[in-house]
């Protein structure tokens, strides 16, 4: 995965397939630290599966029933010098938080998030997704429930919908995007 | 700042249009599969290829959908194609560039690309 949205999209589609209602994303800048975090409210795992998601890549993948999207997330995150971890109740949900060091140059840009957004609203029209952005600079935020609110029933998998939700990421994205040496 | 007060122009817009795309029985599926091996190899572009083409040829009867792990990971990105009455057709290491010919090819003129298949991948 060669930038943050693209793990965004995957981990996402981890509370989807949780059965999630409400999927809330989180990318904070705050001096030298990039915050992602990834919260739902979808079918949570248990303490024994917690504690294999967050196990070393190496190890996971023998483990047959795990997949590769947090170890990959895990690894991009570290070789920064942050790190990732997971919360997650039975029942009630998961939040992954990831940490990445921008100055670092293994630092992966963000990378298209208003095209993750789009996706995942073409993909679930029926869920709740509320992206967080902010930076030094200002912060925006998308709430489809406050789209939905505005298109008197026209569905928000409508194409103009989905690529409007796309410039809408974008475009506000350019305006609070600090430049890192 | 870009607002939601955009959405008001293309709600009036849409509003007469909306289609009951998901109902009709006739339509065309593309699937594209997008589980991590998916998007690692390149996925994303390839949809929003299909979404973007769809959109701009004003294909009413062309569904595009996702789906998880195709289960041939080092063949991804993988788009399946479903024509009522027909076969499935698989399309393997799609790249934006190669949406163009499948939907003008074979969505709008029935002719399956060959070159871009998993028969001529293997
Ligand atoms: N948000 C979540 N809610 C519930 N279970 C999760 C969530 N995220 C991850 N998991 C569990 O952890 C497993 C591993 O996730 P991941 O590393 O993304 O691989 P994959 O999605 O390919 O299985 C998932 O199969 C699932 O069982
Ligand atoms: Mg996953």
């Amino acid at each position: 995965m060669n930038d943050l949205s693209l793990h965004i999209l995957d981990v996402a589609q981890n509370s989807l397939t949780a059965g999630a209602g409400r999927v809330e994303l989180t990318v904070c800048d705050s001096g030298d630290i990039r915050t992602l975090t990834i919260a739902d409210n979808g079918c949570g795992m248990g303490p024994e599966m917690l504690a294999r998601v967050t196990s070393p890549f190496a190890t996971t993948r023998k483990t047959r029933k795990v997949g590769l999207g947090l170890p990959l997330l895990k690894m991009s995150a570290e070789q920064t010098g942050g790190s990732l971890s997971v919360e997650s109740r039975e029942g009630q949900g998961t939040a992954v938080t990831a940490t990445f060091v921008l100055a670092n140059i293994d630092c992966p840009p963000l990378g298209d998030m208003g095209g993750t957004m789009q996706l995942l609203v073409q993909q679930s029209p029926g869920v709740r997704f509320i992206y967080r952005r902010q930076t030094g600079k200002g912060e925006f935020v998308l709430d489809t429930d406050e789209i939905r609110a505005e298109l008197d029933g026209v569905p928000l998998d409508h194409p103009e919908v989905l690529a409007f939700i796309r410039q809408f990421v974008n475009e506000n994205e350019k305006e609070i995007v600090e430049v890192h040496q | 700042m870009k607002s939601l007060a955009e959405l008001k122009a293309i709600r009036e817009k849409a509003k007469d249009s909306v289609i009951m795309r998901h109902e009709n029985p006739n339509n065309i599926r593309v699937v594209v599969g997008m589980a991590t091996c998916g998007i690692a190899a390149g996925a994303r572009p390839v949809l929003q290829a299909f979404l973007e083409e769809v959109q701009k040829r004003g294909l009413d009867n062309v569904i595009v959908t996702q789906t998880g792990c195709i289960g041939l990971c080092r063949l991804e990105p993988i788009v399946e194609v479903y024509v009522p009455g027909q076969e499935k057709v698989t399309y393997v290491k799609m790249t934006p560039d190669k949406v163009g010919k499948v939907v003008a090819n074979h969505i709008v003129n029935g002719a399956v690309v060959d070159e871009y298949t998993i028969g001529s991948a293997q």
